[in-house]
C-alpha cells in the first residue's frame, strides 16, 4: 500500500518538475547569451578609457548624457523614420490585406504567397536590388530623364526618400501578414448585421471591420517599427551622411571606432526606449498578445 | 531584428497558407469594383520588382566590374558559379551555420513551447514575457551586447560565436511558431497512450511528436531562413569569418559580381519549390 502511495507521489513530483526540465536548456541559453550580454553591455557603458589604454569601470554615467547630446539627431531621425515607414506600410498594406482576406476567394493562398516571396531572397541582396532600381540612370529615373520629365541631376539615391522607400519595401510584408490574419478571422455575419441595420458600407467598415482588425494593426506595427528603428542596412546602402540612423552609429562606434562605452550606452538607450514604447502602445491598444 | 520579424510574419503566412477554410463564394462582393484588384496587382508587382532585377542580372553578360546596365544574355555566371573562392567559402559557412542553428534552436525552442502549452506551472506568465524580449530587442542591440560579452572575456570570434548568436535569436521564434500550432493539442491522446502501457518516451515519439510535427517543421524552416539571411547580428560576432550576407555586403562597395545574383536566384527558387512542396504534401495528407 505504502509502495503505491510512494510511487504516486514520485510520479506527481516528476510531473510537476517536467516543465522545468523542458525549459532548462533553452532558458539557460537565453540567460547566458541574451541576459548576461545585456548586463555586460550595461557595465561597459559605464567604463572609461581608450582602446590603447584599455577600458576600466569607473561608473561614468556621464556617457549617457554625452551620447544623448551627440547623437540626438540620429536618435530622433530613427524614431521619425520608424513612424513614417510604419504609417506607409499600414497605408499600403491595409487595402492589400483587406482585398486578399475578404475578396481573395480561391486565389487567397496564391496571393499571400506572392506577398511573402521577398522573404525567399536575402535581405542584403533585396536592398541592393532596390538600390539598382532607384539608380540615377536606372530603369525608372533614366527613362524619365530621357523623356525629359525629370532634370538630369535629379536623384533619389542618397536622399531620405531612398532610405524610406527601401525600408517600406522591406517591411511591407511584416505589416500585411498580421493585418491579413486579423481580417481573415473577422466574422462576416457582423458586417451583414450592420448592413441589415442600415449602416452604409463606409460606416460598417469604420464601426466593425476597422476596430476588429486592431490586433493586426498592433502586431504589424510592432513587427515593422522595432526593426526599422534599429536598421542600418538601408541607411548604409541607399542613404548618405544625412540619413544616418542610430543603428549606423552603434555599428560604427562598436566595430569601426572601437568606442565600446558609447556604443553600449546608445544600444541601451535604444533598447529601453523601444521596450517602454512597446509597453505603452500595448496599454493603449489593450492587447494580450504580449503575454499570450 | 529585421530578419527576426520576417520570421514571425512568415510563420503567420505559412499558417494561413496551410489551413485554408473552404468558404462559399460571397455573392455580395462578387464582381464589384476593379480598383482594389488592380491595386493589389500593382503592390505585388512592386514586391516582385527587386527579385526580378536580381534574377535578370544573373544572366547579364557584363564586361566591367559593375553589374548595373544590361549588356546581353549569358549563362556564363551559372557555369562559373564557384570562381570566387571566398564567396563559395562564405556560402558554405552560411549553410553550415544555418543547418546547426536549425537543429539546436528547434530542439530547445520546441521543448520550451511544449512546457508552455502542456503544463501549468509557477512562472509560466513571466516565461512567456521573457521569450518575447529577444524579439522586441533590435538586432543591432543584440549584436552589440553579444560583442560586449565576447570582448569582456576575450573570446575569439568565429564560427562558434556566430552559431551561439544565431541559436539565441531564433529560439523565441521557434517557441512562438510551435506554440501557435500546438494550441488545440489534445492531451488526452497522450494520456490514452500511457494508459495503454506506453512509457512516456514512447508516448511522446509515437503520439505527441507526430501531432506537433507540422508546427516543428514550420519552426525549423523559419529558423533556417532567419539564420541564413542574418547580417546584423552576425557582423558583430563574426570576427574574421564571413557568411554569405556579409560577403555580399562587403562586395557591394566594389561592385557585386553576378555570381551573387545567381546564388540568390538558386536560393530563391529552392526556397519557393520547397515551400510549395510542403504545402502540396500537407494538402494530400488531409
Amino acid at each position: 500500500m505504502s509502495d503505491i502511495v510512494a510511487e504516486r507521489r514520485a510520479a506527481l513530483t516528476r510531473r510537476s518538475l517536467a516543465p522545468y526540465f523542458l525549459l532548462l536548456p533553452g532558458l539557460t541559453w537565453l540567460g547566458v547569451f541574451y541576459v548576461w550580454p545585456t548586463i555586460q553591455m550595461f557595465f561597459i557603458s559605464l567604463q572609461e578609457g581608450s582602446l590603447a589604454t584599455g577600458y576600466h569601470l569607473t561608473w561614468h554615467w556621464q556617457t549617457y548624457g554625452d551620447v544623448f547630446t551627440k547623437y540626438d539627431t540620429q536618435l530622433l531621425r530613427s524614431v521619425t523614420y520608424g513612424l513614417i515607414v510604419t504609417g506607409a506600410c499600414l497605408l499600403i498594406g491595409y487595402p492589400l490585406a483587406y482585398f486578399i482576406a475578404v475578396r481573395g476567394g480561391r486565389w487567397k493562398n496564391a496571393l499571400l504567397f506572392m506577398v511573402i516571396l521577398p522573404f525567399f531572397v536575402s535581405y542584403v541582396i533585396r536592398t541592393l536590388s532596390w538600390k539598382f532600381v532607384l539608380a540615377d540612370q536606372g530603369m525608372f529615373l533614366g527613362a524619365l530623364k530621357n523623356a525629359g520629365l525629370l532634370p538630369d541631376d535629379f536623384r533619389l539615391l542618397a536622399t531620405p526618400i531612398a532610405v524610406l522607400s527601401g525600408l517600406t519595401y522591406s517591411f511591407l510584408p511584416f505589416m500585411a501578414l498580421p493585418l491579413y490574419a486579423s481580417l481573415e478571422k473577422l466574422d462576416r455575419s457582423l458586417l451583414e448585421a450592420a448592413g441589415d441595420l442600415y449602416a452604409s458600407r463606409r460606416k460598417a467598415f469604420l464601426k466593425v471591420t476597422l476596430p476588429l482588425s486592431l490586433p493586426g494593426v498592433f502586431a504589424g506595427s510592432l513587427l515593422t517599427f522595432i526593426p526599422v528603428v534599429g536598421d542600418f542596412i538601408n541607411a548604409q546602402l541607399l542613404g548618405s551622411t544625412n540619413t544616418t540612423m542610430i543603428g549606423n552609429v552603434i555599428q560604427r562606434r562598436m566595430l569601426v571606432n572601437n568606442d565600446y562605452p558609447e556604443g553600449a550606452a546608445i544600444s541601451f538607450i535604444l533598447m529601453l526606449a523601444i521596450l517602454i514604447g512597446v509597453l505603452v502602445y500595448a496599454r493603449l491598444l489593450g492587447t494580450e498578445e504580449l503575454t499570450g | 531584428m529585421s530578419q527576426e520579424a520576417s520570421g514571425r510574419a512568415r510563420a503567420v503566412a505559412e499558417e494561413e497558407a496551410v489551413v485554408e477554410p473552404a468558404r462559399q463564394p460571397r455573392r455580395t462582393t462578387r464582381g464589384r469594383g476593379w480598383i482594389l484588384p488592380l491595386y493589389t496587382g500593382l503592390v505585388i508587382v512592386y514586391l516582385f520588382l527587386p527579385i526580378a532585377v536580381m534574377i535578370l542580372f544573373g544572366f547579364n553578360d557584363l564586361k566591367g566590374r559593375f553589374n548595373f546596365t544590361w549588356q546581353g544574355f549569358t549563362l556564363r555566371h551559372y557555369r562559373e558559379l564557384f570562381v570566387f573562392r571566398d564567396l563559395t567559402v562564405a556560402l558554405k559557412n552560411s549553410l553550415l551555420i544555418a543547418g546547426v542553428t536549425t537543429f539546436v534552436a528547434t530542439a530547445l525552442g520546441t521543448m520550451i513551447a511544449l512546457a508552455l502549452t502542456r503544463h501549468r506551472f509557477r512562472g509560466r506568465a513571466p516565461t512567456n514575457m521573457f521569450i518575447f524580449l529577444p524579439m522586441a530587442t533590435p538586432e543591432v542591440v543584440l549584436g552589440a551586447s553579444l560583442l560586449s560579452l565576447f570582448l569582456t572575456f576575450g573570446t575569439a570570434r568565429g564560427l562558434i560565436t556566430i552559431l551561439v548568436a544565431h541559436v539565441m535569436f531564433t529560439i523565441s521564434f521557434v517557441v512562438v511558431t510551435v506554440k501557435a500550432r500546438t494550441h488545440g493539442f489534445n492531451k488526452e491522446w497522450e494520456e490514452a497512450a500511457k494508459d495503454l502501457g506506453a512509457n512516456p518516451w514512447v508516448a511522446f515519439w509515437k503520439v505527441t511528436f507526430p501531432l506537433i510535427f507540422p508546427g516543428v517543421l514550420a519552426a525549423a524552416s523559419l529558423a533556417f531562413a532567419l539564420s541564413i539571411d542574418d547580417y546584423v547580428v552576425t557582423t558583430f560576432v563574426s570576427g574574421p569569418t564571413t557568411t554569405f550576407p556579409l560577403w555580399v555586403f562587403g562586395a557591394s562597395r566594389f561592385g557585386v559580381p553576378p555570381q551573387v545574383n545567381v546564388m540568390g536566384t538558386i536560393i530563391f527558387v529552392a526556397g519557393v519549390l520547397l515551400a510549395l512542396g510542403t504545402v502540396a504534401l500537407q494538402r494530400r495528407r488531409t
